[in-house]
C-alpha cells in the first residue's frame, strides 16, 4: 500500500526528514508518536505533496505509483487523505458545498457518477450524525468559527465521505473533550475495513486505547527511531522520550 | 505556491468575438454639427437637440476628473466616432423576422436569445448594439401591465412630456466631465415607467453590446418608478476583444417615488484588455437614483470588466424612511484598474442605507473602492452601515479603501467595517487535498467570499455572476 524507503526532505532549506523508512500495508494501522518538532506534521505535508515541503531524496511508493511524481490533487484523488493539524477556515464556503465538490471531484478520478444533490445530501447528514456534529454544521462555513474540537470531528466527517485508501491523521485527538475523543476513534473504527489504511499521528497513548494500532513508531529527528506494538505506546507514556538522547549519545 | 499565482495570467474572454455586420458609422471628431447628426439620426425633437447642444457647452469648459485611483493614457476625443449603427437597423425592423439574422446571432452567441419563445420566461429584454436598439423583447405583455420599457430614443418621441419631466433630474448635465459628455452625445439606452401601484410583471434587461472599432459606447438609461411601484431591471455588457481601447461613458437615473421601489442589477463584463494592458474598454459610468418618501433603490453589481472603471452607483435618499442598498463584487486581474463604489446621501429622516463591497484582485491590477456616506442636517435617526472586504489572489495586486464620512447631524449612526485578507496558501492546500484543482480552489473561495452580493442578484444572474467570476479567474493561479 504504502512503501517509504530512506525519505528525506527539506522544509525551506532545512533538513527535517532524514533518512525515513517505513511500510504501510493495506489494512493496517500505524501509530506514530514522537517528541514536538521530529518531524511529523512534517511527513505528512511530504505524503501528500505540500509546496515547500521538497524530498531531496529516497521514494516513496503508493499501490504501485511513485508518488512524488504526483500533484496535490492528483494524490488526493489517488485516495490519500490527510486530516489537519490545525484545520483551516474557508469563510462564506459552506460544509456541502465544499465537500459536495471534493467527493464529486475524487468520484470523478475513479471512474464513478457524480452524486446527485439528494444523494450527497443523504450521505452528508448521516456522517455529520457519525460524528455528532448537528446538522446545522453542513451550512456554516467551512470550520467557520468552529470550535478546535468541533473543526477535527469535521476533518473525520469528511474522511468518512471521500473514503480514502490511506487516511493520515495528524493529531486529530489534540484537544478533545474525552466523548469527542470516542466519537473520533468510533469514526476511525468504522471506516477500518481491512483495506483501508491509517497513519496515525498522536501524543497520547489514550487513543490507542480506542484505535488499537498494529504497529507503533516513534518519530525522532527525522528517523523513525523504533517500532514496536502496542506495548511501545504504553511505555512512551510512562517514560517519556529521555531515553532517546541517550540511544542517540551511544550512537555517537 | 505564491510564486506560481504570480506566473503570467492566462486570460480567456469569451465574449471577445467581432460580429461582421455593415455599420454606418459617423467619421471620428466631436463637434456641434455631430450632435446635431446624432439627433436627426434619431429623428429627435428641437428640445432634445437643444438639451444636448447644451450639454456640449458645459462639458467644453470641464476639466477631465483626475482624483480617482487610476492612470491611463489621455482620452482624444476628437478620434472616437461618436454614432455607429448597423445598416439593417436604418429601415427600422418592425419585428423579429425583419431583424437582420446576423444581429440576432451575436445575442445567441453571448448567450441571449431575442426569440421570445426561448427566452427566460418573466425576463423582458432591450438589446442595444452600438448605439441603437435592436429590439425590445414582451413589449405587448408589459404594455398590458401598463409598464413602458422601450429604448430611450423611441421615448424621446412618444413619451416627450416623461422625458422632459425626469432626463437630468438626478444626474444634472453639469454633474461632472463624463455626463456631460453624455448628455451631448447619448445615443440609445432604455426607458422604464413603471405606473402607480403596478409591480412589474417580468424582469426587465439592458444587454449592451459595443461592436465596431473606434466607437464609443454612450448610453442613457432612465427608470422612473411611479407611487408604490416596483421593478427589477438587469444591465448586461460585452465587447470584442480589441487592441485598442474603447469608451464606454454611460448615464444612469433611477427616480423612485413615494413608496417604490427599484432593484437594478449589473453584470459588466466589458473587455478587460490583454495581459499587459493593452486594449479594453473605458468605463466611466454615472448612475445615480433619488428616493421619495419610504423608497427603495437597490444597486447590485458584479463588475469583472473594462480595462478601467470609474463607476459609483449612488442613492439620494431624499425621502423620510427611504432606503438605498449597493452590493458590489469588483474583480481585476491583469492590468485592470478599477475605482468603484457609491455615494449614500442622506437628506430625509430615517433614512438607512446599507453598503456591502467585496473587491477581489489578482495579477498586478488595482482595486479601489471609494465611497461616500453624507448626513444631512435634517437627518435625524439615519443609519448606514458599510462593509468593505477585499480579497487579494498573489502579491502584485493592490487593494485601496477610501471611505469618505460626512456627518452634519450628531443623532445619525454611520458604521463602516473593512478587511483585506488573502487567499491564503493554507487554503488552497487545504482544497487540494481534496482532490480539487487549484483554479476550481480559487473559485469556490472567490464565490464565498461573494456569497452576501450574490445573494442579492435575481436567482439566473447569481449562476450567471459565478461562471463568470469562475472563467475570469481561470489561469490566475498556476
Ligand atoms: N515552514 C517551516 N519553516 C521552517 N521550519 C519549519 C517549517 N515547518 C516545519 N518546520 C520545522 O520542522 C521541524 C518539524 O516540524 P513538524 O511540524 O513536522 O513537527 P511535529 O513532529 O509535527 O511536531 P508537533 O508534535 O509539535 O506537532 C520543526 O523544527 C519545525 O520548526
Ligand atoms: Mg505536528
Amino acid at each position: 500500500m504504502l512503501s517509504i524507503k530512506n525519505l528525506h526532505a527539506n522544509v525551506e532549506d532545512q533538513n527535517i526528514l532524514k533518512g525515513l523508512n517505513l511500510e504501510v500495508g493495506p489494512g493496517e494501522v500505524h501509530a506514530i508518536m514522537g517528541p514536538n518538532g521530529a518531524g511529523k506534521s512534517t511527513l505528512g505535508y511530504v505524503l501528500s505533496g505540500r509546496d515547500g515541503y521538497e524530498a531531496t531524496a529516497g521514494n516513496i511508493d503508493f499501490s504501485g505509483t511513485n508518488l512524488l511524481d504526483l500533484e496535490v490533487e492528483e494524490r488526493a484523488q489517488a485516495g490519500l487523505f490527510l486530516a489537519f493539524q490545525y484545520p483551516v477556515e474557508i469563510p462564506g464556503v459552506s460544509n456541502m458545498e465544499f465537500m459536495k465538490e471534493s467527493v464529486n471531484v475524487i468520484r470523478k478520478a475513479r471512474g464513478e457518477e457524480p452524486l446527485s444533490a439528494a444523494e450527497f445530501l443523504k450521505k452528508a447528514k448521516a456522517a455529520a450524525k457519525q460524528v455528532n456534529l448537528p446538522l446545522d454544521f453542513l451550512k456554516r462555513g467551512v470550520n467557520e468559527g468552529f470550535s478546535g474540537g468541533e473543526k477535527k470531528r469535521n476533518e473525520i466527517m469528511q474522511m468518512i465521505l471521500l473514503e480514502p485508501k490511506l487516511c493520515i491523521l495528524d493529531e486529530s485527538d489534540s484537544g478533545l473533550d474525552v466523548d469527542a475523543l470516542q466519537v473520533v476513534a468510533n469514526g476511525v473504527n468504522s471506516q477500518r475495513d481491512g483495506k483501508r489504511s491509517f497513519i496515525i499521528i498522536t501524543h497520547y497513548q489514550r487513543l490507542l486505547d480506542y484505535i488499537k494500532p498494529d504497529f507503533v513508531h516513534i518519530l525522532a529527528d527525522g528517523k523513525v527511531a523504533k517500532s514496536g506494538g502496542p506495548e511501545l505506546a504504553k511505555e512512551v507514556e510512562k517514560t517519556g522520550y529521555a531515553w532517546l538522547e541517550k540511544a542517540g549519545e551511544k550512537a555517537e | 505556491m505564491s510564486e506560481q499565482i504570480d506566473q503570467a495570467i492566462a486570460r480567456k474572454y469569451e465574449a471577445g468575438f467581432i460580429s461582421d455586420i455593415e455599420s454606418d458609422t459617423l467619421p471620428p471628431g466631436l463637434s456641434e454639427d455631430v450632435i446635431r447628426h446624432i439627433s436627426a439620426m434619431k429623428e429627435e425633437p428641437e428640445w432634445m437637440l437643444e438639451w444636448r447642444l447644451r450639454a456640449f457647452e458645459l462639458w467644453k469648459k470641464m476639466p477631465e476628473p483626475d482624483w480617482a485611483h487610476i492612470g491611463y493614457d489621455l482620452i482624444d476625443y476628437q478620434s472616437i466616432s461618436y454614432y455607429s449603427a448597423p445598416k439593417s437597423m436604418k429601415d427600422k425592423p418592425q419585428s423579429l423576422a425583419e431583424v437582420d439574422p446576423e444581429l440576432l446571432r451575436t445575442y445567441e452567441k453571448l448567450g441571449i436569445p431575442l426569440h421570445e419563445q426561448e427566452m427566460l420566461a418573466g425576463v423582458a429584454v432591450d438589446a442595444v448594439f452600438d448605439s441603437v436598439s435592436v429590439v425590445t423583447t414582451f413589449r405587448a405583455k408589459l404594455e398590458e401591465a401598463g409598464v413602458i420599457f422601450c429604448p430611450i430614443s423611441e421615448a424621446i418621441k412618444k413619451y416627450p412630456e416623461l422625458v422632459k419631466k425626469y432626463l437630468g433630474t438626478v444626474v444634472p448635465r453639469a454633474d461632472n466631465f463624463f455626463a456631460a459628455l453624455n448628455s451631448a452625445v447619448f445615443t440609445d439606452g432604455s426607458f422604464v415607467y413603471i405606473p402607480k401601484g403596478v409591480r412589474s410583471p417580468m424582469e426587465l434587461s439592458t444587454y449592451f453590446r459595443i461592436n465596431e472599432l473606434n466607437t464609443g459606447q454612450f448610453e442613457r438609461t432612465l427608470i422612473i418608478a411611479e407611487e408604490g411601484s416596483y421593478v427589477s431591471y438587469l444591465e448586461g455588457c460585452t465587447a470584442p476583444q480589441r487592441d485598442e481601447n474603447q469608451l464606454h461613458a454611460a448615464v444612469v437615473e433611477l427616480v423612485a417615488l413615494d413608496d417604490a421601489e427599484i432593484k437594478y442589477s449589473t453584470v459588466q463584463n466589458w473587455y478587460p484588455g490583454d495581459e499587459n494592458g493593452k486594449g479594453g474598454i473605458y468605463n466611466f459610468v454615472t448612475k445615480r437614483g433619488i428616493c421619495e418618501k419610504n423608497a427603495k433603490i437597490s444597486w447590485t453589481q458584479v463588475e469583472t470588466g473594462s480595462a478601467v472603471t470609474w463607476k459609483y452607483p449612488s442613492c439620494i435618499l431624499k425621502g423620510d424612511n427611504s432606503v438605498g442598498e449597493f452590493y458590489s463584487v469588483a474583480l481585476t486581474r491583469g492590468m485592470q484598474q478599477a475605482d468603484t463604489g457609491t455615494k449614500m446621501i442622506h437628506l430625509g429622516k430615517n433614512t438607512k442605507s446599507t453598503i456591502i463591497s467585496k473587491g477581489i484582485s489578482a495579477g498586478r491590477s488595482s482595486n479601489a473602492y471609494r465611497g461616500l456616506v453624507r448626513m444631512g442636517p435634517n437627518a435625524d435617526g439615519a443609519r448606514n452601515f458599510t462593509e468593505c472586504d477585499s480579497l487579494l489572489i498573489g502579491d502584485q495586486c493592490g487593494a485601496h479603501t477610501f471611505p469618505y464620512i460626512e456627518s452634519s447631524n450628531p443623532s445619525a449612526i454611520v458604521e463602516h467595517e473593512a478587511t483585506t485578507s488573502k487567499v491564503s496558501d493554507d487554503q488552497l492546500f487545504l482544497c487540494k487535498q481534496r482532490g480539487m484543482d487549484a483554479e476550481k480552489a480559487v473559485s469556490l473561495i472567490v464565490n464565498g467570499f461573494c456569497k452576501e452580493v450574490f445573494k442579492e442578484l435575481p436567482m439566473e444572474f447569481a449562476v450567471e455572476a459565478g461562471k463568470l467570476l469562475e472563467i475570469s479567474l481561470e489561469g490566475s493561479v498556476g
